[in-house]
């Protein structure tokens, strides 16, 4: 335990404490790494593709989404519906990294920009909870979200590797990993019965979209309709 | 097969939009909304993607998607793990198709 709120600290004891705190969510990122990877191999992304894809754009659910978009045809390629789902998906981090400001004084603020670009929701979280108890650093945040960085790269490639073991997804059922980490996922962001107004919503729009309209926008349609279904019914509940 | 220029400007463009949410966030703290209907609405998002990805692979497959939807579901709440519900689900989707025949 040290005091942190102390105007100087040494960069490097916070650095590790940060990284050391992250280490049980870091677990985590590790598997969904590793199914990330596979998944990706079976969704027919090249290995430079995966280090790309990990290595630039970074966020977990949002990589998730972009391999059930992808297509082994670059000229099929649905780079508008990729960058839009990028764009929907990762709004949240709008409200996320906003929490962070107070870490930075008014001249690091440039520091801080660059510095978001390897955040993730699990540092995020650790962080505020420091942050939280009266601590919390630049530092700190640094040493989870390099740890956090680092173990994503390593694990996608890892899985990508895995991967190319498996020849033909479908005949092992393989195709339903999919389905069942986006179904895990969901469960995991379970927080009370109101969310089930905006799920119910988002599964409905998502089904008659897909139907109706050729191609992934059901993603988004069901995404954009059922958020807003929940921030309606937050309304009427008088939460917001 | 490396990479394609098609999937190299999908992957930058993911990569700017992604970016630049995470260093806006920051930069725009004092401005975002923090509380009523846009905070509500941004944060429902996440959940609702998800539940639009995976309600028409169950509705549109046939019935081992949906038994194997519950194994996964069930799985999940059990054990908190991500790996285990996914292992399982693809698991009962393989038996059930065989079992099918479909």
């Amino acid at each position: 335990m040290s005091s942190v709120t102390a105007p100087t600290y040494k960069f490097s004891d916070q650095f590790f404490a940060g990284a050391r705190a992250c280490i049980p969510v870091v677990i985590s990122v590790a598997a969904y790494g590793v199914v990330w990877g596979v998944l990706a191999r079976g969704a027919g992304l090249s290995i430079l593709e995966v280090v790309l894809m990990s290595g630039l754009v970074f966020a977990g659910s949002a990589q998730f989404v972009a391999l059930d978009l992808w297509t082994t045809v670059p000229a099929s390629l649905p780079i508008g519906a990729l960058i839009m789902a990028a764009l929907i998906i990762n709004l949240r981090y709008l409200l996320l990294t906003a929490t962070l400001r107070p870490l930075f004084r008014r001249d690091q603020q440039l520091k801080g920009a660059l510095l978001m670009g390897i955040v993730s929701d699990e540092t995020w979280a650790m962080t505020v909870a420091e942050m939280a108890r009266g601590r919390g650093t630049i530092a700190f945040l640094f040493g989870g979200a390099v740890l956090a960085y680092v173990c994503w790269m390593a694990t996608t490639v890892v899985g990508h590797t895995l991967g190319s073991f498996i020849d033909d997804p479908r005949r092992y059922g393989l195709d339903f990993a999919f389905t069942a980490t986006f179904l895990a996922l969901l469960l995991g962001m379970w927080k009370g019965k109101f969310d089930l107004i905006p799920w119910l919503v988002a599964a409905l729009a998502a089904i008659i979209a897909a139907r109706l309209i050729p191609g992934s926008w059901y993603i988004l349609i069901g995404g954009c309709v059922g958020s807003f279904a929940g921030a309606v019914a937050d309304k009427v509940r008088h939460v917001d | 097969m490396l990479t394609s220029p098609e999937a190299l400007l999908a992957i930058l463009g993911m990569a700017i939009v992604s970016f630049a949410i995470k260093a806006g966030g920051l930069l725009l703290a004092t401005r975002m909304p923090q509380h009523g209907f846009g905070a509500a609405w941004l944060r429902h998002i996440p959940s609702a993607v998800m539940a639009s990805l995976v309600a028409p692979a169950v509705v549109g497959g046939s019935a081992a998607e949906v038994v194997a939807a519950i194994v996964t579901a069930v799985v999940f709440i059990g054990t908190k793990s991500l790996l285990a519900a996914m292992a399982l689900g693809v698991g009962t989707v393989y038996l059930m198709r065989l079992w099918l025949g479909a």
